[in-house]
């Protein structure tokens, strides 16, 4: 009798835990909705901040956002890719270079985001950056400053891994007799590669690109030093210039802005649109994956 | 079979420059996260490294400490240790000694700069602690209902939901626990502090709970069909065969959800930034403000001055997190991993 209710208990004390997390889940959503909704207007999106932060919209954080993402995709969708394709086809699975490489990629995915920033600066400004500057200007700052490449390109590191995973995860249920008949009929295998199984993994990509970029634009440790600003005039025009970002927006607004009351409808407003970002990137990444899934099943 | 040899002994080689060239260059590609990996580690500690020389200057710095150059030039410290040393050396007594990395107090803007990384470290380990506590057991739960006892179709639904969780920016959770979570606790439980390692911890185990939950969740799903099929087929029911079958077959892999879930809350920045009151107090009370080791070095880097103490010691503190990060990664996957191959395939 005793061991029943310990089963009972078991199994209502697991149902808890999952209404618990997705009631946390739900809760804060609905906070920040609460919290921003009379100022989720047309114009609080387009228009730039005004009277020191206190009014106006985050148009100019919207668009740092979305070039920082633009970038980093161009850095981390064809390198996160490539190395799934190379541990999925090409590797063997018991070499050191693949089991290296898998590692790395795990460790990747563990390293704090601060870190990465650490590494931004290290590494892009203090180093490349400064190597830039001593070949090309040597009597100013160009590149051995915070911009919005070094920021993206720091942010693709962090975001690798992410398109990895989905990629390698599609690369794996594109059905072995697809592979062997191209080989069968002559093909090469660079020529499968390219004609049968990127095609046919096409969809994995595509979550990995959406998935990096909803992680990308939530992100705020790894572009601290190295690009971000809380305030300019006007918009990022070329690669050496900072930008503004959303979430950095709501950091800043929320712990260093002079009237943290005055300005809370705009912090609540913008997390929420933050928020709304990532989490429809997400959606749309598992709604794409479930429909691919289905369709390999049929 | 000699001609079937011969037809393979052909093909095989056919030398493609293209075929060869796209293996090579896919092969370099991958190398890149591999790199990343390395070049993480050198240019951290790269911009660190005079901590490290720090105690043998210390020391020539006493018997030699006329012979140096009182150099003035901040630029230049990075490459030249020996001047790097003199300029500290000779700023004050209380220069980053491993003393004094030791010692109680972070007071890195003051007179005599205190570089103390235990009340950085104690509030880390904190926050960390009351987040994987709170969230751990919230988390393997949910994987325990969501793989074993919910039924299929509402197991397809928690999955993505719980990953909508982990979709959420750091800083949309450090806001929140910054605006309402903040006040609700304080309202709750009435201490003093309204930010304080209670608060972010809680709001840790948010971002926790979706790396917890997916690892565990991946770990009991990956428990072989016949363990649960001889259980059952012993009479145990369903609940007896989760708890005392499944959820023991799953011990490495619910480790290792564990071990990752504890170094993405060592690390977790923004939330530690907004949330966890950022005083840098060595106190064990969960109900006092605490400053973590990230929180530190975004707090502090924008302030300081290229290449001086405070600088390097926010780089190793970063060092120090990779190296952290990195041990139990690697835990994770060697030690756990080879646990469970050994276990599955039978001892």
């Amino acid at each position: 009798m005793n061991n029943k209710l310990l089963g009972r208990s078991v199994v209502i004390a697991s149902f808890i835990s999952v209404v618990l997390i997705i009631a946390a889940l739900f809760y804060i959503i609905l906070d920040i909705y609460i919290g921003g909704h009379k100022f989720l207007t047309f114009e609080f999106l387009t228009s730039k901040p005004r009277e020191g932060m206190t009014q106006g919209g985050i148009f100019p954080a919207i668009v740092g956002t979305v070039l920082l993402v633009i970038i980093m995709s161009i850095a981390c969708v064809p390198i996160g890719t490539i190395t799934a394709i190379y541990l999925n086809e090409y590797s063997s699975k018991k070499s050191v270079f693949t089991k290296m490489i898998r590692f790395a990629v795990n460790t990747l995915a563990g390293v704090p985001s601060i870190v990465f920033g650490l590494f931004g600066v290290g590494f892009f400004i203090q180093f490349i950056g400064s190597g830039l500057d001593k070949a090309f200007s040597p009597d100013k700052l160009t590149w051995a400053q915070p911009n919005i490449l070094w920021a993206s390109f720091t942010m693709a590191f962090l975001t690798i891994p992410v398109v990895i995973v989905s990629v390698e995860e599609a690369l794996k249920t594109v059905p072995e007799e697809l592979r062997a008949g191209g080989l069968a009929l002559g093909a090469t295998k660079w020529q499968v590669i390219r004609k049968i199984v990127i095609p046919n993994s096409l969809s994995g990509i595509l979550t990995g690109t959406i998935l990096a970029i909803g992680r990308g634009a939530g992100e705020v440790a790894p572009i601290l030093f190295t690009g971000v600003a809380y305030f300019l005039p006007h918009l990022p025009q070329k690669l050496t210039d900072q930008f503004m970002n959303l979430g950095y927006h709501i950091y800043v607004m929320a712990t260093q802005s002079t009237d943290v009351e005055a300005t809370k409808g705009i912090q609540y407003a913008t997390a929420f649109i933050l928020l709304i970002c990532t989490f429809s990137l997400t959606f749309l990444a598992i709604i794409i994956r479930y429909k691919f899934r289905k369709k390999l099943k049929a | 079979m000699p001609t079937n040899n011969k037809i393979s002994h052909s093909l095989r080689r056919k030398f493609r420059l293209s075929e060869f060239l796209a293996e090579k260059i896919i092969k370099a590609v991958s190398f890149v996260s591999f790199a990343a990996i390395i070049l993480i580690f050198v240019f951290v500690f790269r911009e660190a490294s005079p901590i490290f020389f720090q105690g043998e200057e210390k020391v020539q710095s006493t018997e030699f400490s006329q012979s140096e150059t009182y150099g003035d030039d901040t630029e230049q410290t990075q490459k030249n240790v020996d001047n790097y040393a003199s300029l500290t050396g000779a700023g004050s007594d209380e220069s980053v000694t491993f003393n004094n990395l030791i010692s109680k107090n972070w007071q890195p803007v003051s007179a005599k700069p205190k570089y103390g990384l235990i009340p950085l470290f104690i509030g880390s380990l904190k926050a960390t602690l009351i987040a994987i506590l709170f969230g751990a057991p919230l988390a393997i739960l949910a994987a325990l209902y969501s793989a074993l006892f919910a039924p299929k179709k509402l197991r397809e639904l928690i999955k993505p939901v719980i990953e909508l969780l982990a979709s959420f920016p750091s800083v949309v959770i450090g806001f929140f626990a910054l605006i309402t979570l903040a006040s609700l606790f304080q309202n709750i439980f009435g201490y003093q502090f309204r930010l304080n390692s209670f608060v972010g911890g809680i709001a840790m185990s948010l971002a926790v709970i979706p790396i917890i939950y997916t690892v565990t969740e991946d770990a009991l799903a990956a428990v072989p069909k016949y363990f649960t099929e001889a259980s059952l087929a012993l009479g145990a029911n369903k609940w007896q065969t989760a708890l005392f079958v499944v959820m023991p077959a799953a011990t490495p892999g619910i480790f290792a959800a564990l071990l990752l879930g504890f170094g993405r809350a060592f690390g977790e920045t923004m939330i530690a930034l907004m949330a966890t009151g950022n005083a840098p107090l060595s106190s064990f009370n969960i109900f006092e403000p605490v400053r973590t080791l990230s929180a530190t070095i975004s707090a502090e880097m924008a302030e300081v001055v290229f290449g001086d103490t405070h600088y390097t010691v926010l780089f190793f503190i970063g060092a120090i997190l990779f190296i952290i990060t990195f041990i139990l990664n690697a835990i994770a996957e060697f030690y756990v991993r080879a646990k469970l191959m050994k276990r599955f395939r039978g001892e």
